[in-house]
């Protein structure tokens, strides 16, 4: 049997880069196909932000007040995009655990490939799968009333920082994935996700809750970028005048990096510690 | 070209206080299908994991191909093809998909990968279920699009650990197919199992290994002699047989045979399977003696471990000279 395309051992700096990048596009091309193949799971990853837009919006909207004032359904949808961009850890927690738990990742590390690519394509590719949600969730706001009343910059700007949160998350995704030992183990995350996305800015104001918990709430990375994105998008904000409050456009960029450098080498380290 | 397919010298490994491999030699000859047969423990998938480039030796040293696994990882991945105890392949995707994906990987580039992802469908014989999703799959499907995987780069070095276990026999007979079709194109196989029937099939050539080190090695037959072979076993209806039917036996057996009174058993090991069985069946019923049972087995892997070292394949501890029972 012959296989014609055998590669020289010796590979230039260029051959390497090219290979990383095309093998990461293989990877990205992967995560797509995933979504065309089940795309029941586009739908199981929006029905909770879409289901608590219509719980929170309709059911309990009525009942709730933006401090400052403004109205309750446009406070509300920046708080879901940045909910949603928080749980999003899971996907890439669940799919590591999965690729772990299957062999698939040490199928990838036997392989010639370069080896930054099964991180840098499940990278790029939840970053899609996240654009993908903001779409959607967009549209769902935009049905039901809420709008951006920044300018075309500053919206992207927002969204531009919802993203980069997700981004962020990626790393302690991948963490998380090779920590837990399986699949069932990666779906009681949720037990985690569930306050990091709750207890913040996102579905009310934290000066509204025990001041304990508020603490929390203002200290949380997501109520960072919610309440940057607030100002972005000219929704009302219903800051208080706590610094963390008043910086929140700085700190909606400063979170995100923070964790990158903490969770980054983490999770390369994590990765590596699967050759001990 | 290097003479050895694969050669490891004095491999240690620990895991934290355990000894996974504690000195482990193999050489492995270009071009045959080689068994490495153990227990679960005994260090078969961390050689197949140090091997193969996926975890790190601690000591000793490890060439496959020629080539350095320690320093020359890179060079060893192109090179070698790894199936794994699971079916490493991405269960959303369809057959297809896998196969083209892998091949990418493998930097075929998009059309050369494609056109391999056919060729290893037909060979592997799933062209019909190549769009459905690999949920849909029967174990065995799994299994051989697992090592159509492993093939994709027509491999010199093919790695499969424990590639039947969990399978049912018709899987079973599905991969040892797969992979004598392998071996007939030149590829070398290094194959871990636990099972002595498995790797006495498909292998030229056997290396029994325990607590992280091989203690026999050989072709077939003479780890068969030297564990004693088949064994021809007879039951008879009626004890006070018992010590008749032994005499039968012990007329055919390459050594004393063994009786065991409480189940009316006698068994000897035999060199020659079938004209030993025609034998006794014969004589046994020319003298009038009843069987419940007659018919030939090969040892268990514990009755190899036993004879081997002393001790049952999932004892931590030597085996007292009293008698253990197989």
């Amino acid at each position: 049997m012959s296989v014609d395309a055998k590669i020289a051992d010796d590979e230039g700096v260029g051959t390497r880069l090219y290979w990383a990048v095309a093998d990461s596009w293989t990877i990205v091309l992967r995560g797509l196909t995933h979504y065309v193949r089940q795309p029941s799971n586009i739908a199981w990853q929006l029905g909770f932000p879409i289901v608590s837009v219509l719980l929170f919006g309709y059911v309990f909207g009525s009942a709730m007040s933006v401090p400052g004032g403004g109205d309750y359904q446009e406070f509300l949808m920046p708080g879901m995009f940045g909910m949603t961009m928080a749980f999003g850890f899971m996907n890439t927690a669940y799919i590591v655990v999965y690729d772990k738990a299957r062999g698939v990742t040490d199928r990838f590390r036997s392989m010639p490939m370069a080896p930054s690519a099964v991180v840098t394509g499940r990278g790029v590719g939840d970053l899609i799968g996240a654009s993908l949600d903001l779409v959607v969730l967009g549209l769902t706001a935009l049905a039901i009333g809420w709008r951006s009343s920044g300018g075309v910059l500053d919206t992207l700007a927002a969204f531009g920082l919802l993203l980069l949160l997700r981004f962020a998350l990626i790393w302690i995704g991948v963490v998380l994935g090779l920590l837990v030992p399986n699949e069932e183990a990666a779906g009681s995350l949720f037990a985690v996700a569930f306050p990091f996305g709750m207890i913040s800015s996102a579905f009310t104001a934290p000066s509204l809750m025990p001041d304990w918990l508020g603490a929390i709430a203002l200290w949380n990375p997501v109520s960072s970028t919610v309440t940057a994105s607030r100002e972005l998008f000219g929704n009302p904000v219903a800051t208080g005048d706590t610094w963390i409050e008043q910086h929140a456009l700085l700190m909606a960029v400063v979170w995100p990096v923070v964790i990158t450098l903490i969770f980054l080498p983490l999770a390369v380290r994590r990765f590596q510690r699967l050759s001990r | 070209m290097p003479e050895h397919a694969i050669l490891a010298e004095g491999i240690r490994k620990n895991y934290g206080e355990k000894r996974a491999l504690d000195g482990f030699d193999l050489q492995v000859p270009k071009g045959m299908v080689y068994g490495l047969l153990g227990p679960n423990g005994a260090g078969k998938t961390t050689a197949v994991r140090i091997l193969t480039t996926l975890v790190r030796l601690d000591g000793g040293r490890a060439e496959v191909a020629g080539l350095d696994v320690a320093t020359q990882a890179r060079q060893v991945r192109r090179r070698i093809g790894l199936a794994g105890q699971h079916a490493a392949v991405d269960e959303i995707l369809t057959g297809r998909q896998n196969l083209r994906m892998f091949g990418r990987l493998f930097h075929l580039g998009k059309k050369r990968a494609a056109e391999r992802a056919e060729e290893l469908l037909e060979q592997f014989d799933l062209l019909e279920a190549a769009d459905k999703g690999i949920k849909t799959y029967s174990g065995g499907m799994r299994r051989r699009l697992d090592l159509a995987a492993s093939m994709i780069f027509a491999p010199d070095v093919l790695f499969l650990d424990e590639p039947t276990t969990g399978l049912d026999p018709r899987g079973r007979n599905e991969v040892w197919d797969a992979v004598r079709s392998l071996v007939a194109r030149g590829t070398t196989v290094l194959l871990t199992t636990q099972y002595l029937d498995e790797a006495d099939q498909l292998a030229g050539r056997i290396a029994v290994i325990d607590r992280g080190r091989v203690i026999a090695d050989g072709p077939p037959e003479s780890l068969k002699r030297l564990i004693g072979g088949d064994r021809i076993e007879v039951v008879v209806r009626d004890p006070a047989n018992l010590s008749a039917a032994a005499a039968v036996v012990a007329r055919v057996a390459s050594a004393e045979p063994e009786i065991d009174e409480t189940a009316g058993r006698v068994h000897a090991p035999v060199a020659e399977r079938v004209a030993a069985l025609t034998e006794v069946a014969r004589t046994l019923q020319d003298d009038g003696i009843a069987v419940e049972d007659i018919g030939l087995r090969r040892p268990t892997l514990d009755e190899v471990f036993l004879r081997l070292t002393g001790h049952r394949a999932d004892d931590d501890e030597p085996a007292t000279k009293e008698k253990v029972q197989a």
